[in-house]
Formats: structure tokens, C-alpha cells, sequence
């Protein structure tokens, strides 16, 4: 399946490489692109990095847990509507209805939103609400052995169901419109450009510490059994543990970072709407992550950005090309890039070591030393080596 | 518990599959410290009663009692749980994770959920006890997926010993081994069996020989015989089902039925 030289190149001097590479990144989008960007452009790349948080989500339950979720705008939206009806209620002031329901001829508030009125407990759902559902779904699905392509058709039937009430809700959720119109968060004035400055520095931040929560997850011993799950669900239950609690745990995660994308969208772009975390929308983020590379974290947000990049860049020129140029694009890594742009370096280093030198004399190379393992010096065991049980079963 | 009273004690078990009876009507006592072997010509039901035991397969009828406690209905890491731990015909270790990730995992599984969010801080003593007994310490920072299919098996036996199970069952771990991985396979299960108790599944009739001292005869679903290796070789029966079908016994099983036991075990 993998070849021994892509496994063995987890090295010590990779730690580092790792180190300096987030650093670089840091630096760009804290120092470099808030002097040098137009405001326009800033608030672009915030939007980006809205959609890199989401997309983080992704690379953990899809690339290390195997689970492809195509519902993610779902989590993404509840934690968009959450940050939207406190925005909304705050613009009121108290007593008053949002500007949309009053269209509506809704005459008192819905039970549903007055406790949006307190900030802190919008912040709340913001993680809770998706949270939670995630939680509740992920037991009752992954307890089921539900898995694969069955669990991928039932998240994106949730996106589309949600979109459903959602546009059927007229006077609770804005319907089609969705909530628009806002003009401060939390004190910011969302429309001074230095504001706005402010709230890119609040969603670089939030992603670069999600980044880094997600990676010390993945190191963990519960990052390797996520990835143990991923390769052999069957096999980790006999290693005493439930998958089922394993996936939950990555599934929930994936879905709260989707919740705070959503809900830092909400001022950066203005609007959240039922058209923005639809199945498509949903399928969006999951392409990005593919592009830009599954298997690892940085791989999402990077496919999040450039995706995100290539699609406003392309929309300003040739409206309609965009979509016909992303499914290309899906196909082209899909079928030569497994690992996205971020697994292209790799490749290529693998490909030129193959062609040069050679499999049979490459992959001794990279290995250390073949030390016969058995402790009895009379039964000395096979050397490492990469040739598979057919070989072996000829010797015998 | 009596130290009369058996650690493992199967009794008037059956398995249907699609009608077929894989296993008809067993009774199997198994005592604590017992190194014991399953042989059987295919088909005889040997890897679908390690199946059962350790909740892949749900019996139609029957009882497994495992230290006193029932384990039919028991979800398959709870069994693991209660201390029986199992090896597969085809070894499956986690082909990204290191052979000492691997070995790690699987002496973990007791922890809490939040102990196993932080990060494993260097080599614990178990793990390295355990690799050292595999013989895979130098191997140890390797990722598993380039080990041999000796060293698999044995990655499989290192990981089982991890969990410091009290029965062990191993469904052929010398298929397709070569002969000093075979010898040395052997040496390694006498050593467990010193302080564990362990049910070895084995086709190799040779291997059989070498290491084993009690002896179950499986065939069509049912006991055909138990007993030392020599009287169990001297039953007539025994020979009548092994010449019969003297070929078999070389041939490694089929892999085929053992997925499609293990779906079924899903669905």
C-alpha cells in the first residue's frame, strides 16, 4: 500500500523543520500580510482562514480518522447562527426585535433566541451546540458501526435536511436571507478598517492555536489510536478499546472547530445564510482538504486558503469556470496526488530517488542496519526487509 | 473460584452460518496455566470457536464462561477487557504506527480517555519488557508496515502480551513462517505459556508435535478427541479424518471464510 521509504521519513529533524515552518506561516499572516494587504484583501484572507478552521476539523476526522464527514456546514452554520442571533438581538437593543422578523411580522421573540441575548451564552453554543450534536450523533452512528461511504451519504443528508428547516424557518432563522446586517461585534465596528484588522488577528489566532491543539492531539497517544482506528477499526477493537468512543471524540472536535469557523465568519463576512452551509458548501471544505493534502493538518488549512484564494481570483474573471476548474483539480490530485500539495514534495523526492538509484538499493539505505531481532543467537530472524509474506511462504 | 474449576469452559456451543453448522454442539474446558492446542482438518471450526470467545461471532446457542463470567453477548473490546486477548491468522498491525506505537497502544487500553490525550513520554518499562521478549527491540522506532510477515506475527504476539491478558489465543501464528521463524515462534510460546494460560489454533502438524503437550481434535464442528499428542496421534478416528485429507493439513486456510465470518460478526 505505502511504500517503506514514505513511512520511514517521520525523522527527528522533521520536528524541527516543523517548528520553522509554523513560525514562517506565523510570521506572513501576523506580520507580513496585515501591512501589505489592501483591507479588501485582509478581510478576503480572513474569510479564508474562517474556512482553514473548518477545514483543520476536516483534516482531523478525515485524515487522521478516517471519517469523511460531507456535513460539516451544518456544524459550521450553528455555530454561524448562534454568533448571528446574539449579534443580531445586540443591534436591537433590549426589548426589540431583529430588523428581519419585524419584516416578517413576528411580534414577540421566539423563545429560542432570548437567551442569545447574553453574550456569553452565545460564545457558548457557539462550541456546545455543535459540540453536542456532533457527540450525540457520533455515539449513536459509530455505536452502530455505521462507517464509510454510509456515514459520509448521512452527513451530507444532514447538511441538506438542515438547509431544509433552515429556509423553512422563516421567522426564527431569516429563511433564504439568512442573518445579514450587522454592524458591530463585541465593541469592534465592523465597518473601520482597522476593526477588521482586529478581527483577522482574532481568527489567525484562533486557528493557529486550534493548529496547534489538533497537532498535540495528534501526537498523542489518542492521536495514534485515532490513526490505529482509521487502518483497522476491526483490529483496534481487540486491542481492548471502542472504536466507537474514538471517532466520537475526533468527530466532535472536527465539528466544534466547524462551529467557531462559522462563528467568526459571521462578522467577517457579514451574513451567514442557508446557501452557505448547504451540501455544497459542505462538499467545498472537504475538497480544499483533499487538494491541499488530508493526511496532514497543515495540508487543510493550506488546501483551505488556496482553494478559497483560486475561487475568488477565478470568480472575478470567469464566473462560471470556477467550478468546472475545481472539479478538474479534485480529479487531477485525486488520481496523481494522493496526498494533495502538501504530499507533493514527498512525492516528487520519492519519484527522483526511484528513478536515480533504484527501489532495491533506496530503501536498505534508509533503514538502519539490519539487526538480526531474535535474542537466541542461533535463530537469527530475516532481515528488514520491504518484500511481502509471498516470498517468505516459498522459503518455508 | 476452585482451582479445579476451569478458566475458560465452552459448553453445548453452536454456530450457524447461512444454515451451516460451523460448530456443533462443542465442549471445551480449558484449565489456568494450560498451554493448549486446536487442531483440525479446514473447515473443523477451530477459528470460528476463537471467534466466539472473543465476541466476533455470536453463537446460536451455548455458553462461554471465561473466570466464571459469561462472555456470549459481550461486545469485543469488553472481552479484551476481562483479560482474553486474541492474535489473527493474517496478522494486522497499524502499518503507520512504529512497532513500538503499536505495542504501546495496546498495553494503554486501560487508561482514561483524558490520560490518553497526552503525549507518551519515552518507553515504559512494559513495552520495552515486551518487545525485548519478541526480539523486536531493535526494531523498535520502525514504522510496522516494514516488517516481514514473520515479524508481524510477532509484532501481533508482542502486542497481545502488552495487555497482559490472562488467556491468550492465537489463530496460527506460524502460517507461512519460515523454519527458524517457526523455531523460534515455538520457544517464544513455551516461555508464554510459562506464566499465561494459551490456546494455540495450528495447522502446521509438525509444530504440533514440537510444542504441543494437550491436544484438542476439532472436526466438522464438533470435539473429535482430546488428549496428549501421542494418544490423540494413536486414535484411529484422528488418523482416519487427518489421511483422509493428509493434503489439507499443509495447505494454509482459506482466507476468504474468515471475512466473511468476521462481516457477519459486523452486521
Amino acid at each position: 500500500m505505502k511504500t517503506p521509504g514514505l513511512l520511514a521519513q517521520r525523522t527527528k529533524g522533521g520536528k524541527w523543520r516543523g517548528v520553522v515552518a509554523f513560525a514562517a506561516v506565523a510570521l506572513l499572516v501576523l506580520a507580513v500580510a496585515p501591512v501589505t494587504l489592501s483591507p479588501f484583501r485582509l478581510e478576503l484572507l480572513a474569510k479564508y482562514l474562517c474556512f482553514a478552521i473548518a477545514a483543520l476539523g476536516i483534516g482531523l476526522a478525515w485524515g487522521k480518522g478516517g471519517m469523511l464527514t460531507l456535513g460539516q456546514g451544518v456544524f459550521f452554520g450553528l455555530g454561524g447562527y448562534a454568533m448571528a442571533m446574539h449579534l443580531k438581538l445586540a443591534e436591537a437593543g433590549p426589548g426589540e426585535l431583529p430588523d428581519f422578523m419585524v419584516w416578517s411580522g413576528v411580534e414577540e421573540l421566539p423563545l429560542l433566541w432570548e437567551p442569545f441575548r447574553q453574550p456569553w451564552f452565545a460564545l457558548l453554543m457557539v462550541v456546545l451546540l455543535p459540540g453536542t450534536i456532533a457527540a450525540l450523533l457520533g455515539l449513536l452512528v459509530f455505536g452502530r458501526r455505521v462507517r464509510g461511504a454510509y456515514f459520509a451519504i448521512l452527513t451530507q443528508a444532514l447538511a441538506a435536511a438542515f438547509v431544509i428547516w433552515l429556509v423553512g424557518q422563516q421567522g426564527l432563522t431569516g429563511g433564504t436571507n439568512g442573518l445579514t446586517n450587522f454592524s458591530s461585534f463585541f465593541g469592534l465596528d465592523l465597518a473601520s478598517a482597522q476593526d477588521q484588522r482586529i478581527l483577522y488577528f482574532i481568527v489567525a489566532i484562533v486557528l493557529g492555536l486550534l493548529y496547534l491543539g489538533f497537532r498535540q492531539l495528534v501526537a498523542s497517544r489518542y492521536g495514534r489510536l485515532l490513526i490505529a482506528v482509521r487502518d483497522g477499526e476491526d483490529r483496534v477493537r481487540f486491542l481492548g478499546y471502542d472504536p466507537a468512543v474514538v471517532k466520537t471524540v475526533a468527530f466532535t472536535m472536527s465539528a466544534v472547530s466547524a462551529g467557531l469557523a462559522g462563528a467568526l465568519f459571521v462578522p467577517v463576512v457579514g451574513i451567514i445564510s442557508p446557501a452557505l452551509l448547504g451540501v455544497v458548501p459542505s462538499l467545498e471544505l472537504v475538497f480544499a482538504v483533499a487538494v491541499g493534502g488530508r493526511y496532514a493538518l497543515a495540508g487543510a488549512v493550506l488546501g483551505a486558503v488556496l482553494l478559497n484564494y483560486a475561487k475568488t481570483t477565478f470568480s472575478e474573471n470567469y464566473a462560471d469556470g470556477w467550478l468546472y476548474l475545481q472539479g478538474a483539480l479534485f480529479i487531477g490530485v485525486m488520481a496523481y496526488a494522493p496526498k494533495g500539495v502538501i504530499g507533493l514534495a514527498g512525492q516528487i523526492r520519492d519519484f527522483v530517488a526511484l528513478r536515480t538509484r533504484g527501489p532495491a538499493r533506496r530503501i536498505p539505505a534508509q533503514q538502519p542496519p539490519p539487526v538480526p531481532p531474535g535474542p537466541s543467537a542461533d535463530a537469527p530472524a530475516e532481515p528488514v526487509e520491504p518484500v511481502g509474506p509471498v516470498e517468505k511462504e516459498a522459503v518455508a | 473460584m476452585t482451582a479445579a474449576e476451569p478458566l475458560l469452559k465452552i459448553s453445548g456451543l453452536s454456530v450457524v452460518f447461512d444454515g451451516f453448522r460451523a460448530i456443533d454442539g462443542i465442549d471445551l474446558s480449558v484449565a489456568e496455566g494450560e498451554l493448549r492446542f486446536l487442531i483440525g482438518p479446514n473447515g473443523a471450526g477451530k477459528t470460528t470457536l476463537i471467534d466466539v470467545v472473543t465476541g466476533l461471532t455470536k453463537p446460536a446457542s451455548g455458553s462461554v464462561s471465561f473466570a466464571g463470567r459469561e462472555l456470549v453477548g459481550k461486545r469485543e473490546h469488553q472481552v479484551v477487557r476481562l483479560g482474553v486477548g486474541r492474535t489473527f491468522q493474517t496478522a494486522v498491525v497499524f502499518e503507520e504506527l512504529t512497532v513500538e506505537e503499536n505495542v504501546d497502544l495496546a498495553a494503554s487500553f486501560r487508561m482514561s480517555l483524558p490520560a490518553l490525550f497526552r503525549r507518551r513520554q519515552g518507553r515504559s518499562d512494559a513495552v520495552a519488557a515486551v518487545l525485548e521478549r519478541a526480539g523486536l527491540m531493535a526494531l523498535a522506532e520502525q514504522p510496522a508496515g516494514i516488517l516481514s510477515h514473520g515479524q508481524r506475527q510477532w509484532l501481533e504476539i508482542a502486542m497481545l502480551l502488552a495487555q497482559e491478558p490472562r488467556l491468550l489465543l492465537l489463530d496460527e501464528p506460524v502460517a507461512g513462517m519460515s523454519r527458524e521463524e517457526r523455531e523460534r515462534t515455538g520457544e517464544l510460546l513455551v516461555e508464554i505459556a510459562r506464566d499465561r494460560t494459551v490456546v494455540v489454533v495450528e495447522h502446521d502438524m509438525e509444530f504440533v508435535r514440537t510444542y504441543a503437550s494437550a491436544v484438542t481434535v476439532l472436526h466438522e464442528g464438533r470435539v473429535l478427541t482430546e488428549g496428549d499428542m501421542a494418544s490423540v496421534q494413536a486414535d484411529p478416528q484422528v488418523q482416519e479424518v487427518y489421511l483422509g485429507r493428509s493434503r489439507d493439513t499443509r495447505a494454509a486456510e482459506p482466507a476468504a471464510p474468515a471475512e466473511e465470518k468476521e462481516k457477519e460478526g459486523v452486521a
